[in-house]
C-alpha cells in the first residue's frame, strides 16, 4: 500500500525522480566500473605469468627484473652470461629454463629472443599454455612468431617479411635491414604482454648483431650477410634473463638462495608471485584513490536524492495532512518517505548495474586491445552485491531524515492544512 | 455509561498549547446520531483546534470527548488515528485530493488505511466509489478518468465528499467545504451531501461562517457561544 502510494507520488514528480535516479545510476556505474576494472586489472596482472618458479636476471631490483622480463617494460641494467645460464640450466633440480634476450624492437613492439621451451613451458591465467592461432614455432634462423596484437595492429599475415630495429624505442633509426625475418606463426590472444611481442630464436638475436660493435653496425666492408651469419657459431655470449621451472616446487627457495649467493656473477632470482603482488601493492595506491573518488560520487548522488526529497516536503505538507485525515498514522507518513528513498535508490542501483554492463560490452574490445585488460561481464561478485546493498541501505538511512521531518510535520500540522 | 445514540459528546473540554492561553474551553457540546449540525465558526473562534481535537489529532488538556460511544481522549495516539480512519469522514475547504491518484482512487483512499471502512462496503469497492460519486453529482465517466488536478473546484469538493462518505463512517466533519463554491454550486453540493448523509445514517458536523446555509440544518451552534476561550479576530478574549 505504502509502496503503491510512494510509486504514484514519485510518478507525479517524475522529472525530479528521473534526475535523482539518473544521478544515483551514474554514481553506481562509476563505482561498479571501478570495481570491475580493478578486479580485471588485478586478475590480468596476476595472470601474466604462471607455472614459472623463478625469474633470474642480473642483480638489480626485484620489480625491475619482473617489469622487463615479464611486462616488457624498461630495460635490464646488465646481462647474464651464457656460462652462468648454462650452469643453472643444467642443475639437477631444474626441470626446464626459458632464456630471454631483449633489446630490439619492431615498430614499437618488443622483440624477444628465446627458445621453443618458451612456447612449451610458459603459462598464463592459471594454467593456460600459449596457443598458435596460425602457423608454427620458429625453426629457421630468420623465423618470427608474433603475438595477437602485433598481427592485428600491423595487419600481418603468415609469410610476411619483417625487419627488426635496433633498440627499443617506438621510432628507430638503425635497423637490422640486412637480415629480414619471415612470420611463421601468429599466437592466440592471451591478454598478457605476449600479445605485444615478436618472438625469434635466441640464435637470431646473435645473428643480427654478429657484425655489430658497441651499438653500431660495422662499416660496409666488414659486414656479415644473412646467409654468412648462418655459418657462424651463434651461441650467445649473454642473455637478458631467464625463467626457471623446478622439478619440485619445494626446491625453489633453495635454488633462489643459491642463485642470489652465486659468486661468479651478481645474479638475482625472484619468485614471480611474490614480485607480482609487490608490484600490485605499488599500483594499488592509485586503485584505492579511484575507489575513494567513486565512493564520494555515490555519496553525492545520495545527497542529491536527499535534497530532492527534502525540498519536496514543504509542498507536500497538504498531501500528508490529507493522508492523516483519512486515517494514515504518522508512521505511515514516515514509511511513505522512506519507501520513496528506497525506490529512488534501488531504481538508481538497477539502472546503474544496467549501464555498467552496457558499458562493459561496449568498451571491452577496446580495453582488451589497448590495455590487455579482459573485463569479465559475468555476474555481480559478492562484494559488488554488498556494495549495492550498502548503497540502498545508506539511502534508506538518509531517507530517514526527510521521513522524520515529515513525521514531525504531520504531528504538528494534524489535519489543519496550511498552503 | 456513554450514550451510543450520541455521535459527539464533549464535556468540560479544554485545550491549550503548553505555556499558552486556553484556546478551547467548552462545557458541553453534543451531536446526536444522524443529526446535522451547522457550527458557525469564524476565524479565531478555535475552530481548527476543535476539529483537531474531534479528529483525535490533538489530545485535550482536560475534559472528555466521546465519539459514537467511544472516549477518544482515553485512547493512545495510534488508536485515535485508527478510530479517525474508521469512523470519521473529513471534507476540507479546498485541495482535498491527492494529486497523483485518480478520482476513484482518491475516493477509495480511506479503505487503504482502514480495513473496517472497506469491510462495510457491500459489493465491489470500485463500484461503491462510483456509486458515491454519482450520488454526489459526478456521473460523467469522462470526468472519472481525468487527473484530479484538472477538475474544477466544485468537482474536487464532490470527490472529497464522496471520499468522506466512503465506507460509511458514523460522522462526517465538513470544514468550510462550500466556501470556494459559487451560490448555485453551494446549494446543490449541500443538498447532495445531506441526502447521502441521511441515506447512510451518518451524522454531519458542518462548519462554516456562511450563516445563510444554516437554515437547512437540524440545529445551528455558534462556536463562540459555546467556547468560553474564544477570541475575536484581534485576539482579544470575548469571555
Amino acid at each position: 500500500m505504502t509502496l503503491l502510494l510512494a510509486l504514484r507520488s514519485l510518478r507525479n514528480r517524475r522529472a525530479t525522480a528521473v534526475l535523482t535516479i539518473a544521478a544515483i545510476a551514474i554514481s553506481v556505474t562509476l563505482l561498479l566500473g571501478v570495481e570491475k576494472l580493478r578486479t580485471a586489472a588485478r586478475d590480468g596482472f596476476a595472470n601474466t605469468v604462471s607455472g614459472v618458479d623463478l625469474i633470474v636476471g642480473a642483480r638489480s631490483g626485484q620489480l625491475n627484473l619482473l617489469l622487463y622480463s615479464v611486462f616488457r617494460v624498461g630495460d635490464a641494467t646488465a646481462n647474464v652470461t651464457w656460462e652462468s645460464y648454462q650452469r643453472i640450466a643444467k642443475h639437477p633440480d631444474v626441470a626446464w629454463t626459458i632464456p630471454l634476450s631483449l633489446g630490439d624492437s619492431h615498430r614499437g613492439f618488443r622483440v624477444l629472443g628465446t627458445t621453443t621451451a618458451y612456447f612449451e613451458h610458459y603459462r598464463f591465467a592459471g594454467d593456460r599454455p600459449i596457443v598458435f592461432a596460425e602457423g608454427r614455432v620458429f625453426n629457421d634462423l630468420y623465423d618470427a612468431v608474433i603475438g595477437a596484437d602485433v598481427a592485428e595492429q600491423l595487419a600481418y599475415t603468415l609469410g610476411q617479411p619483417v625487419v627488426i630495429a635496433h633498440g627499443t624505442g617506438r621510432v628507430s633509426f638503425t635497423e637490422h635491414g640486412d637480415k629480414p625475418f619471415r612470420i611463421v606463426g601468429i599466437l592466440e590472444r592471451t591478454g598478457t604482454p605476449i600479445d605485444r611481442t615478436v618472438h625469434v630464436s635466441l640464435e637470431a638475436i646473435t645473428a643480427i648483431h654478429v657484425d655489430w660493435q658497441g651499438g653500431m653496425q660495422a662499416p660496409a666492408g666488414a659486414r656479415v650477410s644473412a646467409e654468412e651469419a648462418r655459418e657462424r657459431d651463434l651461441t650467445p655470449e649473454s642473455i637478458t634473463a631467464f625463467m626457471v621451472g623446478m622439478k619440485s616446487r619445494v626446491m625453489t627457495f633453495t635454488m633462489q638462495r643459491a642463485i642470489n649467493e652465486y659468486r661468479q656473477e651478481p645474479l638475482m632470482a625472484v619468485m614471480p608471485g611474490v614480485a607480482l603482488s609487490q608490484l600490485w601493492n605499488l599500483v594499488g595506491i592509485a586503485d584505492t584513490a579511484l575507489r575513494i573518488v567513486a565512493a564520494f560520487v555515490v555519496l553525492a548522488g545520495l545527497l542529491g536524492m536527499l535534497t530532492a526529497i527534502l525540498t519536496s516536503l514543504n509542498e507536500r505538507r497538504r498531501e500528508m495532512a490529507i493522508l492523516r485525515s483519512v486515517g494514515a498514522r504518522p508512521r505511515h507518513v514516515f514509511a511513505l518517505l522512506i519507501t520513496e528513498a528506497g525506490i529512488l535508490a534501488s531504481s538508481g542501483v538497477m539502472v546503474g548495474v544496467g549501464l555498467t554492463y552496457g558499458a562493459i560490452f561496449a568498451a571491452q574490445p577496446l580495453l582488451e586491445r589497448r590495455f590487455g585488460i579482459f573485463l569479465q561481464p559475468g555476474g555481480l561478485s559478492g562484494y559488488d552485491v554488498m556494495l549495492l546493498t550498502g548503497i540502498v541501505l545508506a539511502a534508506l538511512l538518509m531517507g530517514a531524515v526527510p521521513a522524520w521531518r515529515a513525521y514531525r510535520n504531520s504531528l504538528s500540522d494534524g489535519l489543519t492544512i496550511r498552503v | 455509561m456513554t450514550d451510543r445514540a450520541v455521535a459527539i459528546d464533549a464535556r468540560e473540554l479544554t485545550f491549550a498549547w503548553p505555556g499558552k492561553a486556553r484556546l478551547i474551553d467548552i462545557e458541553r457540546f453534543t451531536l446526536h446520531r444522524a443529526e446535522r449540525v451547522f457550527l458557525r465558526g469564524p476565524s479565531g473562534s478555535g475552530k481548527s483546534t476543535l476539529l483537531s481535537l474531534l479528529g483525535g489529532v490533538l489530545q485535550p488538556s482536560g475534559g472528555e470527548i466521546h465519539l459514537l460511544g467511544k472516549a477518544i481522549n482515553e485512547m493512545s495516539a495510534g488508536e485515535r488515528d485508527r478510530f479517525r480512519g474508521e469512523q470519521i469522514g473529513f471534507i476540507f475547504q479546498m485541495f482535498n485530493l491527492i494529486p497523483y491518484l485518480d478520482v476513484v482512487e482518491n475516493v477509495m483512499l480511506p479503505g487503504r488505511f482502514s480495513k473496517l471502512r472497506e469491510q462495510r462496503i457491500i459489493g465491489e469497492p470500485v463500484a461503491e466509489a462510483k456509486r458515491l460519486l454519482a450520488a454526489i453529482g459526478l456521473n460523467d465517466p469522462a470526468l472519472l478518468s481525468r487527473p484530479v488536478t484538472e477538475l474544477s473546484i466544485g468537482q474536487q469538493q464532490r470527490v472529497a465528499a464522496a471520499r468522506a462518505l466512503y465506507g460509511k463512517p458514523g460522522l462526517i466533519i465538513a470544514d468550510e467545504p462550500t466556501s470556494s463554491l459559487d451560490q448555485d454550486a453551494r446549494e446543490n453540493f449541500l443538498t447532495l451531501l445531506m441526502d447521502e448523509c441521511r441515506a447512510q445514517g451518518a451524522s454531519l458536523l458542518f462548519v462554516s461562517h456562511d450563516t445563510q446555509l444554516g437554515a437547512r440544518f437540524d440545529r445551528v451552534v455558534a462556536l463562540k457561544d459555546i467556547n468560553r476561550a474564544a477570541t475575536d479576530a484581534t485576539g482579544e478574549s470575548l469571555a
